[in-house]
């Protein structure tokens, strides 16, 4: 996704001089062709991302474009006051990218992961979250969000990311994107762990249950009309996100379900309060954080099991 | 067209004035360093920011931001005596509902103001971000910027002042506000700050220190050019309570609340007459 990122912007910034990208001090030659191109419009920032992020205001209010770019909790966490005041109360139209997003970097330990970010980020005024799933779903929400001056997140993955449909597909920015329609239970998937979704719908029809599968890149503001429309239609929504349950996408499905008054059952899947402290490869960490195929899997399975 | 100094003495002396007034009135604090760092805003307010209270955002405008935020009411008073809005609305201060608080709000909320600072350490950052889009969109503008000395205390400030040196980024000019006080204690021994000068040098910045009260040599310091292009750093010697005697140098202004009398000792210090003090008939609101 990374390298999808770099080629999007390189092209948007070649018809847009608005366009800046400020660089934290990472993606080594990731953005020469931009470098290249126009020197002017990449600016790396050091290992200082409070200013980064102080920077990105102040040329947002005159003007350009910026984007920052850095791995997600030292775009987000580390710099979150400067989120918060220069960018989110002046309605800055900052794009902030966080890279390595979740669990992405799990090896890395959790420094570097970010399960938090959508919590703390949702809770600032003015501030629109996008989590896209794969390198076409990105290049579309990042030409989305330079349609207007909302000041925006998004959380990216790594690189290896599996193309899951084509850009043309995708929805507006508010909207889920309807993968595969079934019955009875939908999986809702944000971001990149998307693909567990997509893994654990297989599966199910193996075993003879259809399930709905949606895709949402919009976790602020809450796809709320398509939400409507799924717990009308299903008794079960599972949601899946690289993400702690704690007042992540899940937990506000459940509260616009109950706002809503439905009737039917959402079953929130991610990250249970804890820091994930054992070494080991992305897919390992969501096997132990209970949010890949086999858990979605086992919580449809559990749910019908149950019921009947 | 350059103001001559004794006008602006006049200014300075009636700005003064109606901030230790409007202090007593609202119940708001931080008039020590108010005090200290309005005969900077009057110098750059009247001679040398390049603006236009009719156009207030006119992208080619010099940027100013008031990065120690809590100085605000000086902000507020220096904005409409140009005539970004008029000195009566400023009557408001404080009250339910009223556009002016503490600090400036967001931009879109107050003509001429650039940036919502109160939080410190966020206006170097924001006026960095400024000049450099100045540069990329090839404009002209000039930004500026003062920070107080505690503020000083913040990692971002030293952030941003590393990558502006690196940038060559000679279109910005910081003072800082060097009162030697912070809000519980002296600048100097809170943290380690002293030898400022050396500290922004060090950084790689164009550097001159002067007294931040003496308009000659603010404005000396202002016009200096640098044969290198690197950002500009005036370290303005100023004393926290300027102009009102019984504030000078005393802490306890950062906090405290003058009371009528002291509003009228201060108006015979300033030679401000009489009838301007206007303090009949009307009560000090009182916050907790």
């Amino acid at each position: 996704m990374r390298n999808a990122f770099a080629d999007e912007v390189t092209q948007l910034a070649a018809q847009d001089a608005r366009i800046v990208l400020l660089s934290g001090d990472i993606g080594n030659r990731l953005f020469d062709r931009l470098r290249a191109q126009s020197p002017s419009q990449f600016i790396n920032c050091g290992v200082a991302e409070a200013n980064m992020m102080g920077v990105a205001a102040g040329m947002a209010l005159s003007g350009l474009r910026p984007i920052t770019y850095t791995i997600t909790p030292f775009t987000t966490t580390r710099c979150l006051e400067q989120i918060r005041v220069d960018v989110a109360y002046h309605e800055a139209p900052v794009i902030i990218v966080g890279t390595g997003s979740g669990l992405s970097y799990a090896s890395l330990g959790p420094t570097h992961h970010s399960l938090e970010d959508f919590a703390i980020l949702r809770a600032i005024p003015n501030m629109r979250i996008l989590a896209p799933w794969d390198a076409p779903s990105l290049r579309d929400v990042l030409k989305q969000s330079l349609r207007d001056t909302t000041p925006t997140y998004i959380r990216i993955g790594k690189k290896g990311e599996k193309d899951i449909l084509p850009g043309s597909d995708v929805a507006a920015l508010g909207r889920l994107t309807q993968l595969v329609k079934g019955e009875k239970v939908a999986i809702v998937a944000v971001g990149t762990v998307a693909s567990e979704a997509v893994r654990a719908a297989e599966e199910l029809k193996r075993v003879g249950i259809a399930a709905t599968v949606s895709l949402a890149h919009t976790v602020k503001p809450l796809p709320e009309a398509d939400l409507h429309g799924l717990f009308q239609t299903h008794q079960l929504i599972v949601t899946v996100e690289e993400h702690s349950l704690a007042a992540g996408f899940g937990e506000s499905c459940v509260s616009c379900m109950q706002r809503g008054g439905f009737a039917s059952t959402v079953l929130p899947l991610g990250v249970s309060d804890m820091f994930l402290s054992k070494a080991g490869s992305q897919q390992y960490a969501r096997r132990q954080t209970g949010i890949d195929s086999v858990a979605i899997v086992e919580a449809v399975r559990g749910f019908f099991a149950n019921a009947s | 067209m350059s103001v001559p100094h004794h006008q602006l003495e006049q200014v300075a002396r009636e700005l003064r004035f109606r901030t230790v007034r409007t202090s007593h009135l609202s119940g708001t604090p931080h008039l020590g360093s108010c005090l200290s760092c309005l005969d900077l805003l009057v110098y750059l307010y009247w001679n040398v920011l390049k603006i236009d209270p009719k156009n207030a955002r006119d992208p080619g405008r010099d940027r100013f931001i008031l990065s120690k935020g809590h100085a605000a009411p000086v902000l507020f008073q220096t904005l409409a005596e140009r005539g970004f809005f008029s000195v009566q609305d400023l009557e408001e201060y404080g009250t339910d509902g009223s556009v002016f608080g503490e600090h400036p709000p967001a931009p879109k909320y107050l003509p001429g103001i650039e940036a919502a600072t109160g939080s410190l350490g966020h206006g170097l950052p924001m006026g960095l971000g400024m000049a450099l889009a100045a540069r990329i969109q090839g404009a002209n503008y000039r930004t500026y910027v003062i920070l107080s000395d505690g503020e000083c205390n913040e990692g971002s400030v030293w952030e941003a002042a590393l990558m502006a040196a690196a940038q060559k980024v000679n279109s910005l000019t910081v003072f800082v506000d060097y009162n030697k006080w912070q809000a519980t204690g002296r600048s100097n021994e809170v943290l380690g700050l002293a030898p400022l000068s050396a500290k922004w040098d060090a950084f790689g910045w164009f550097v001159h220190e002067v007294d931040g009260h003496d308009f000659a040599a603010v404005e000396t310091a202002v016009n200096a050019m640098d044969e290198f292009g690197r950002p500009k750093v005036i370290i303005a010697n100023t004393v926290k309570g300027k102009g009102v005697s019984f504030m000078e140098d005393d802490n306890n202004w950062h906090y405290r609340i003058p009371s009528a009398d002291e509003v009228r000792k201060a108006a015979i210090e300033l030679h401000i007459p009489t009838n301007l003090i206007r303090l009949d008939g009307l009560a000090p609101r009182t916050h907790e």
